[in-house]
C-alpha cells in the first residue's frame, strides 16, 4: 500500500521516501523509527529512502527466524545514534530518552540519568574504555533471554 | 545533526556503503584529511563544543579551553581511532566479511592449533590482513569477499547455508556472495553431472526431490494458519507485550496436555466401553442441575468410574453361552485397559512436562548470574511489537517507572539502613508471614469442619428422604466455600504485601506466588485425605469412587464459575467503578501471577480426578476454551498491562516448574497411593472385589506366565525391577550424581568467565595507554611542524 498505482510494475527498483515508510502502522509510533530507516536504507544520497530489498532486509531482521546474533548486530546499529561504531554516553542518553518518552516531564532528571549511565557502563563496559562496543553489547544481550521476542515486528 | 563533530565527519566517509577505513585507500583518506583541516579551522573560529568521541573526554584534559585545539591536534589520532577494529565491526561491510571469514576458517580448522601468526580475536578482523608496518596493500572489499567465498566453499553445504543465514549483511551483499559461490562451484558441478547417470531414473529422482521440497515449503507457509489462536495471540502480544502473552501461551500449553490425555483415554477406554455398554440400570431423568452437580443423570454414565465393566469385553463365543456369531473375536480386558491407560498417560505426561521444563529452563538460565540487570533492562526492555501510539506511551511510562524503581533500589542498597529500621523491617516481615500461614491453617480447619457438617446435613436430608435434587444441591456448598477462599485470600495477600513494602518488585511477585501456592496446595491436600480415608466424605456410598469423581467434577465446575465471577467483578466492574465513580484514567491491571495459579489449580484437580472420572479432561478442555475467549475479551476491554517488571521467559519457567512439582507430583502421588493401597468398592467399577487396583496387573502377569512359559523374563523384570526398591534407589543415586556433576561444571564456567573479564579489563588498560602515547606522539609532531 506504500506504492502509488503506476509504480507497482517496477516495484523492485523503486525507492520509497522516508516519509512514506514512516506511515506504516508498525513504525508510526515507534521511537526508533528514524534510526531504523537510517540503518536499513542503502541509498547513496543519505535521504533514508528504502528500496524493496531494504524493506525485505528490515523485515527479515525483525522476524522470528533471524538469529539472535543478527538481531543484536542490528540492534547495536540502531542504538548507535551517532554512527561511530560504539555506544558512548551521548548515545546511551539518547537511548534512554527514546525509551522513556520524548516529552519533558517523562524524561529522567539529570542526576538519575547520570547514575543510570554510570551503572550501565559499570555493568557492561568490560575493557573500561568508557564506551560499549559491539562485542560488549552482544555479551549483555546474550544474558537476556527475552531479547529475541521483544526485538520482533509482526506484520 | 546540524553541527557534525569532527570525529563524525570521518565516520560519514567510511559508512557501510562499502568504503574502507583502511589506510590503504589513499585517495579517500587524503580528501577526508583535507575536509578535516577545513572543519578544524571553522571549528576553531566557531568555538563550538566539539564532541570528541575519543577517550580524551573521560580523562579530563588539563585545560578545558584547549578543547578545540585538542580537536585540531588529535585529528590524526581520531582518524586512527575511527578505524579501530572494535569500532568498525559494527559499521563496515568489509570488517563483517573478514570476521566471518575468520569464523569459517576456525570452524574448518577446529581440531588443529591456529598458527602463531594469526592474531585474530573474537570480534576483530584478522590482523594478518592489516599489516601494521608501512602503508599496507590491505585487502579491498573484493579481495575480502573472495577470501570469504573460498573459505565457505570448504565447508559442508549445511554448514555453509547456516553460516550464510547468520551473516549480518544486506540482501544484495548475500546475493553477490551466493552468486560467487555457485559460480565457483559451477565447474566441479559439471564434472559430477558428467559422471552422474543421465538415465531417466536419476533425472526423475531429482525432479521428485525438487517437487517434495516445494511441497514442504508450501506446507510450512501454511503452518501459521493452522496453529490455533495465532491471530488472537498476535493481537494480545502487540498490545500488552510479552508478559501478558505468557499467560495465554501457558493456557495453550495446558490445553495441549489435556487434549493428549483425553485422546488417550478416549481411544482406549471410553469409546470401547461406549460400544459395549453394560446392563442398563434405571436412568434418572435429565434435569439442568446435573451440569453443576455431576450427579443424577450422570451418575451411571460414561463420566464416572462406576459405569465401567470389570469383565473382558467382546469375548470369543466359546466362553459365553449366548453370543452372536457375527461379532469379531477381539477380546478386550477392560480393567487392565483402564489401569494401564491411566498409568501410561500419566507417565507420558510426566515425560512431556519434564522435557518442556528443561527446555524452558535452558532458554532462560544464564551462567553469569543476575548481575547487570540495569543494562539488560535498558537494552532489551523495548518491545517492538507494540504498535499503537497510546500503548507505546504506556510502555514508555512503564519503562520509566521500572528504571526509577531499579535506581532507587540501587541507592538504598548502597546506603544501608540503621539497625533500628532493619529490626523493624524484619519484625514486619515475620509478622506478615505468620499472618499468612495462620490464615492458611485457619482456612484448612474451617474447610475440614465445614465438610463434616455438610455431609452430616446431607445424610440427615437423605434419611429424611427429602428430594434428591435438594440433597445434591447441598453438596454444592463445599466446593463453593473452597472456591470462595481461593478467590478471596489472594486479595488479602496483596494487601499484606502493600503493607510490607518490599524493596524489590520481583521478590514481591515471588512471595505472592509462594503464599497463594501454599494455601491452594494445603487445602487440596486436606481434601485428598478426606476422599481417600472416606471417614467424612462418601462414607455411606456403596460406590465411593463415583462419589469422589462427582466431588471432583463439582470442584472443577465451581472453579470455572468463580473464575468467571472474578473476571467480571475484578475487571469489568472495577473498571466501571474507577472510571465513573473515582474518575481515574487508570484501568485495572491484569494480575498474571494470580491467574496462572488459578490455571494450575484447575489442572491439578483434573489430574487428581482422571482415575475416578475418565471424561474429566474433556470438561477441562471445554473450560479452558471458554476461559481463553472470556479472558481475552475482558483483557481487551477492561485492563492495562502490568506496571511491575516481568521477565517473561523466567516466569514461564517458574510456571512450568510449578505445574510439574507441586501440581503434577502431588497428583501422581495421589494416583499411585490409590492404585497401590486403597481397596476398591465391591459393587461397581472395573476393579470390583479385588484387594487393590494394582492386583489386576499382578493377576494378569500371573496369567501370562501360566499361559506361555517362554516369557518368564517379563515376570522376572516385573518382580525385581518394579517391586524391589533397590532399583529405585540406584536410579535416584545416578540422578543425584549427574546433577552434582552439572553443578560443578557451572561453577567452573563461572570462574572462567571471571578470569576472562579480568583479562579483557587489562587489555582495555593497554589500549588506553597506547592511545595516550599515540596522542602525545602526534601532538609532538604537530608542535614540531
Amino acid at each position: 500500500e506504500l506504492l502509488p498505482e503506476e509504480e507497482k510494475e517496477n516495484a523492485r527498483s523503486v525507492r520509497i521516501p522516508k516519509s512514506r515508510i514512516l506511515t506504516l502502522p508498525e513504525l508510526r509510533a515507534n521511537p526508533f523509527q528514524h534510526r531504523i530507516c537510517r540503518v536499513f536504507s542503502t541509498s547513496e544520497d543519505g535521504d533514508d529512502s528504502m528500496s524493496f530489498e531494504d524493506f525485505l532486509d528490515m523485515l527479515s531482521v525483525f522476524s522470528d527466524s533471524a538469529t539472535s546474533e543478527i538481531k543484536s548486530h542490528y540492534a547495536f546499529r540502531i542504538f548507535d545514534f551517532d554512527d561511530d561504531g560504539t555506544l558512548d554516553k551521548k548515545d546511551l542518553e539518547n537511548l534512554v530518552n527514546c525509551l522513556t518518552g520524548q516529552s519533558e516531564e517523562s524524561r529522567l532528571n539529570s542526576a538519575e540519568m547520570e547514575q543510570l549511565i554510570q551503572n550501565i557502563l559499570e555493568e557492561s563496559d568490560i575493557d573500561k574504555d568508557g564506551t560499549i562496543n559491539l562485542s560488549e553489547f552482544q555479551h549483555v544481550i546474550s544474558r537476556s533471554p527475552d531479547f529475541a521476542s521483544s526485538f520482533k515486528i509482526v506484520l | 545533526m546540524a553541527q557534525l563533530p569532527v570525529a563524525l565527519h570521518i565516520s560519514e566517509d567510511t559508512e557501510s556503503d562499502g568504503q574502507e577505513p583502511s589506510p590503504c585507500n589513499e585517495g579517500a583518506m587524503h580528501t577526508s584529511f583535507r575536509q578535516l583541516i577545513q572543519e578544524q579551522s571553522s571549528l576553531v573560529e566557531a568555538a563550538a563544543g566539539a564532541e570528541l568521541e575519543m577517550p580524551a573526554r573521560d580523562r579530563e584534559p588539563p585545560e578545558p579551553q584547549q578543547d578545540d585545539e585538542h580537536a585540531g591536534y588529535s585529528s590524526a589520532t581520531l582518524r586512527i581511532l575511527a578505524s579501530m577494529p572494535s569500532r568498525t565491526i559494527g559499521r563496515s561491510r568489509g570488517a563483517i566479511i573478514s570476521q566471518y571469514c575468520n569464523r569459517t576458517a576456525r570452524l574448518r580448522r577446529r581440531s588443529s592449533r591456529p598458527p602463531l601468526q594469526q592474531l585474530s580475536h573474537a570480534a576483530r578482523p584478522s590482523l594478518r590482513q592489516h599489516h601494521l608496518d608501512t602503508d599496507p596493500a590491505a585487502a579491498t572489499l573484493e579481495e575480502k569477499r573472495s577470501l570469504l567465498v573460498k573459505e565457505l566453499l570448504s565447508l559442508s553445504p549445511g554448514q555453509r547455508s547456516h553460516m550464510l543465514l547468520s551473516v549480518p549483511l544486506s540482501l544484495a551483499e548475500k546475493r553477490t556472495l551466493r552468486q560467487e559461490l555457485s559460480g565457483q562451484r559451477g565447474s566441479p558441478r559439471e564434472d559430477t553431472q558428467r559422471g552422474a547417470p543421465f538415465s531417466p531414473c536419476g533425472r526423475s529422482k531429482y525432479h521428485i526431490i525438487l517437487g517434495c521440497r516445494g511441497l514442504w515449503y508450501g506446507l510450512l507457509s501454511l503452518l501459521p494458519a493452522v496453529q490455533p489462536w495465532h491471530h488472537a495471540l498476535k493481537q494480545i502480544g502487540s498490545r500488552f507485550g510479552s508478559s501478558v502473552l505468557s499467560y495465554f501461551l501457558f493456557l495453550k500449553t495446558l490445553l495441549g496436555f489435556n487434549v493428549f490425555l483425553f485422546l488417550l483415554l478416549l481411544v482406549f477406554v471410553v469409546a470401547l466401553q461406549a460400544a459395549y455398554p453394560p446392563a442398563p440400570a434405571s436412568h434418572q431423568p435429565f434435569t439442568g442441575l446435573e451440569l453443576l452437580t455431576g450427579a443424577g443423570y450422570f451418575t451411571r454414565s460414561l463420566l464416572y468410574y462406576g459405569y465401567y465393566s470389570n469383565v473382558t469385553l467382546n469375548e470369543p463365543c466359546a466362553a459365553r453361552p449366548n453370543c452372536s456369531a457375527a461379532a469379531p473375536p477381539l477380546p478386550y480386558n477392560m480393567p487392565l485397559a483402564y489401569v494401564f491407560t491411566v498409568g501410561v498417560s500419566f507417565f507420558l505426561t510426566c515425560i512431556l512436562l519434564v522435557y518442556s521444563m528443561s527446555r524452558s529452563f535452558g532458554e532462560s538460565y544464564r551462567v553469569g548470574g543476575p548481575v547487570g540487570d540495569l543494562a539488560i533492562k535498558v537494552f532489551c526492555a523495548w518491545d517492538f511489537k507494540v504498535v499503537r501510539k497510546r500503548w507505546v506511551k504506556l510502555q514508555s511510562e512503564n519503562i520509566r517507572t521500572q528504571l526509577k524503581e531499579l535506581l532507587a533500589e540501587r541507592q538504598s542498597r548502597s546506603h544501608p539502613r540503621s539497625p533500628c529500621r532493619q529490626l523493624e523491617h524484619v519484625a514486619v516481615r515475620l509478622l506478615a508471614w505468620g499472618l499468612s500461614l495462620g490464615t492458611v491453617l485457619g482456612c484448612v480447619v474451617a474447610v475440614h469442619y465445614f465438610s463434616e457438617h455438610m455431609h452430616a446435613v446431607q445424610q440427615d436430608a437423605g434419611s429424611r428422604a427429602s428430594g434428591e435434587r435438594r440433597q445434591e444441591a447441598v453438596l454444592l456448598v463445599l466446593p463453593l466455600v473452597v472456591s470462595l477462599i481461593n478467590a478471596a485470600m489472594p486479595h488479602l495477600y496483596n494487601l499484606l504485601a502493600t503493607w510490607e513494602k518490599w524493596d524489590s518488585p520481583v521478590l514481591e511477585v515471588y512471595v505472592a506466588i509462594c503464599r497463594n501456592l501454599v494455601l491452594k496446595m494445603v487445602v487440596l491436600g486436606l481434601l485428598c485425605y478426606q476422599w481417600l480415608s472416606r471417614k467424612v466424605v462418601c462414607s455411606s456410598e456403596a460406590c465411593w469412587e463415583t462419589c469422589v469423581g462427582q466431588d471432583l467434577y463439582r470442584f472443577v465446575v465451581m472453579d470455572f464459575i468463580f473464575t468467571l465471577l472474578d473476571t467480571i467483578f475484578g475487571e469489568l466492574v472495577w473498571r466501571l467503578v474507577l472510571e465513573k465513580r473515582l474518575k481515574r484514567k487508570q484501568r485495572p491491571e491484569f494480575d498474571i501471577a494470580r491467574n496462572v495459579l488459578e490455571l494450575i489449580y484447575g489442572q491439578t484437580l483434573t489430574w487428581l480426578g482422571v482415575l475416578f472420572s475418565p471424561l474429566l479432561p474433556a470438561v477441562q478442555i471445554v473450560k479452558l476454551l471458554l476461559l481463553f475467549y472470556i479472558k481475552k475479551t475482558s483483557l481487551m476491554q477492561n485492563c492495562q498491562s502490568p506496571s511491575k517488571p516481568w521477565q517473561a521467559s523466567r516466569m514461564s519457567t517458574v510456571f512450568i516448574t510449578l505445574l510439574c512439582f507441586p501440581s503434577f507430583l502431588g497428583a501422581a502421588i495421589f494416583l499411585s497411593y490409590t492404585i497401590w493401597s486403597v481397596k476398591p468398592s465391591e459393587t461397581c467399577g472395573p476393579f470390583q472385589g479385588m484387594e487393590t487396583i494394582y492386583e489386576s496387573g499382578k493377576t494378569w502377569v500371573r496369567l501370562l506366565e501360566k499361559s506361555n512359559p517362554n516369557i518368564t523374563w517379563f515376570t522376572w523384570v516385573h518382580q525385581y525391577l518394579l517391586e524391589n526398591t533397590f532399583f529405585l534407589f540406584f536410579v535416584s543415586g545416578v540422578l543425584l550424581a549427574v546433577i552434582y556433576f552439572n553443578i560443578q561444571v557451572v561453577k567452573g564456567q563461572r570462574r572462567i568467565i571471571r578470569l576472562l573479564k579480568e583479562q579483557i579489563a587489562n587489555e582495555g588498560e593497554d589500549k588506553i595507554f597506547l592511545i595516550q602515547k599515540l596522542h602525545s606522539v602526534y601532538e609532538q609532531r604537530e608542535r614540531r611542524s
